[in-house]
């Protein structure tokens, strides 16, 4: 079933001179992983905000189950459509941390008890259990962007759209949020990344939408498109290092797992050697 | 000259029970380009905000121990004389970008330096052509992208060509492209001062160390609020791997540190092709 269905999207910013997004059309169904990429200022942001009715076309259309966002309320697509915002200060207004993960459950219903448990299971899967009563602005960088995620994550939205997820995260948190989102996917929900890490986009996503200068210019499988050296280089985008280990080794399948990886590698390798 | 100097530093934020920074003994001479990484929460902002003293002047919370930075006591100087000589770019643009106009905020620091109007306009113009934004001069900081905010973040703190310059996550909403290319003019911008007689130091915290690898003359790696490895960059890296601290190794490495011993390796690979070719593979295509 189609979630997200995008018309001839057009979309100016009061006082703008131009277009920050021209002519945008793409569907996005039930269950599918899309990563959007593309240089600074293309509009990835831009376009988010359009998706959950934060923003609304200024021509054109953006339709969630088929119903026009200018015809839902923002509450009613939030719950339908989770936005992670790049910079979780702009999210954040709870004075706990706790706080700021119940805000949404209240707002949409949830039950006492079961807030209480969804609160804790949510805190536990971002390591952030021993900060539940602190202030969500004396968090380090990644441990608010944790937060930001957590808290959206928490009312288990349909669509979950995520803004630069792996900013402020060392590797294990980056594993941890890939193991996160890959498992909202195999729910069947849907999973949006917007992000220049290229490498973690190609570990969750099977699709890709590149914009550049508000235009679409690439959307089709994520492997393929970042395989397109001549795209790269216009979307000021980087070849995943899976990829280009790929292509010059001749092997296809791999995934980002170094130990595996590693183990591969020696084997052909060093069987050719002898 | 030191450029920093912590001796036996700790800090504790006030309400926290946890220490942010433990006995922290560090030295980095003038000059030097350190990469400073390590886990989330693990202190690493909270480090930079020492070293400009907006600890303890603007976050409450208890200090002990030494800190000194061109031999000022970070404890009784005031943060405005820091500035002087010191620029931080924070974590968050946001916090760093005040005014109305892109253009204002890139000429605050400079007009606080006292700086005669032509070689504020200089230097403007020359910290926007830098990070790439002289497109973006006129426009409102609350009407930019994320990555663009970061940019003028950036531009605002090297036109006050400080001494000591630290990035707090530089690159962290920058396009591929133009984190190489920021990468690259900011240590050309070193490259020039230090040849015009400067000596300028650049401590940059990042969870992202592939594109700043070549440019580092050391990598310090905290954890939980102790320096836990400070050395030579691919020493550090490879003995950080050993003991699984979960910073970003780049890709490359990851593979090499694990495949090195067994295959006899002994010295990293630069590209994926070279990686092949070291362990005994000749390569599928030509490119
Ligand atoms: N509030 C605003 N008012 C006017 N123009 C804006 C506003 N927000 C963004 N823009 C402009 O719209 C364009 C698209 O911005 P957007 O934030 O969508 O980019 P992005 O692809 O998310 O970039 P980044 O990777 O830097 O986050 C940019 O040129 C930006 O300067
Ligand atoms: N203003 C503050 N008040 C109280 N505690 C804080 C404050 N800022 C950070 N902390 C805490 O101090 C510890 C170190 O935080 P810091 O911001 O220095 O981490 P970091 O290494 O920069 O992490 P990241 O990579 O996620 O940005 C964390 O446990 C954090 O929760
Ligand atoms: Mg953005
Ligand atoms: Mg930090």
């Amino acid at each position: 079933m189609v979630k997200i269905a995008v018309e001839n999207l057009y979309f100016r910013y009061p006082e703008a001179a131009g277009f920050a997004l021209r002519n945008v059309s793409f569907r996005i169904e039930e269950g599918e992983s899309v990563a959007i990429l593309g240089e600074n200022g293309a509009g990835k942001t831009t376009l988010a905000k359009n998706l959950n009715g934060l923003l609304k076309p200024t021509e054109g259309s953006v339709k969630i189950d088929g119903v026009d966002t200018r015809s839902l309320s923002v509450a009613k697509i939030a719950r339908k459509i989770g936005f992670v915002n790049h910079n979780p200060e702009h999210q954040f207004f709870a004075e706990k941390v706790e706080d700021e993960i119940r805000f949404g459950l209240r707002n949409f219903g949830f039950p006492e008890e079961t807030i209480d448990k969804i609160i804790q299971e949510v805190l536990s899967v971002f390591g952030l259990e021993e900060y539940r009563g602190k202030n969500p602005f004396q968090l380090s960088g990644g441990e608010k962007k944790r937060l930001a995620i957590a808290s959206i994550m928490a009312w288990r939205p349909e669509a979950l759209i995520v803004d630069e997820p792996t900013i402020g995260m060392d590797y294990a948190q980056k594993m941890n949020i890939r193991r996160v989102l890959r498992r909202i996917v195999s729910e069947g929900r849907c999973v949006i990344v917007i992000t220049h890490d290229v490498d973690f986009a190609a570990t969750i996503c099977e699709r890709a939408i590149i914009l550049s200068r508000g235009e679409v210019i690439g959307d089709g499988r994520l492997r393929e498109l970042l395989s397109d050296d001549e795209l790269v280089e216009k979307a000021s985008l980087r070849k995943p290092f899976i990829i280009e280990l790929e292509e010059e080794t001749g092997l296809t399948g791999l995934e980002e797992d170094f130990d595996i990886l590693s183990s591969i590698l020696m084997e052909v390798f060093q069987k050719c050697r002898s | 000259m030191t450029a920093v100097k912590l001796r036996k530093l700790c800090f504790r934020y006030a309400g926290s029970e946890k220490q942010a920074l433990t006995n922290i003994d560090l030295t980095i001479e003038e000059g030097e380009s350190v990469l400073i990484t390590g886990p989330s929460g693990c202190g690493k902002s909270t480090l930079a905000r020492v070293l400009m003293g907006l600890i303890p002047h603007s976050y409450p919370g208890e200090l002990e121990g030494e800190a000194y930075v061109f031999d000022m006591d970070v404890k009784n100087t005031p943060v405005s004389r820091i500035a002087t000589r010191c620029g931080i770019v924070f974590q968050n643009p946001d916090n760093q970008l005040f005014t109305f106009s892109v253009e204002d905020d890139v000429a605050f620091g400079p007009e606080n330096l006292a700086l005669p109007p032509d070689e504020i306009g200089r230097r403007v113009d020359e910290a926007l052509r830098l990070v790439g934004i002289e497109h973006l001069r006129h426009s409102s900081p609350n009407n930019l992208s994320g990555g663009e905010q970061q940019k003028a973040a950036i531009a605002s703190i090297l036109s006050m060509k400080p001494s000591l310059l630290i990035f707090d996550e530089p690159t962290s909403m920058l396009d591929p492209s133009s984190s190489a290319s920021l990468i690259e003019r900011i240590f050309e911008l070193k490259r020039s001062l230090d040849e015009a007689g400067g000596k300028t130091t650049v401590i940059i915290v990042e969870h992202r160390i592939d594109l700043l690898l070549k440019h580092l003359s050391r990598i310090i790696v905290i954890s939980e609020g102790r320096v836990v490895l400070d050395g030579e960059p691919l020493r550090v890296l490879e003995e950080s791997f050993r003991r699984g601290i979960p910073i970003n190794i780049p890709p490359m490495l990851q593979i090499y540190f694990r495949v090195k011993d067994r295959c006899g390796l002994e010295k990293p690979p630069t590209t994926v092709r070279e990686l092949i070719c070291m362990l005994g593979g000749s390569v599928s295509r030509d490119g």
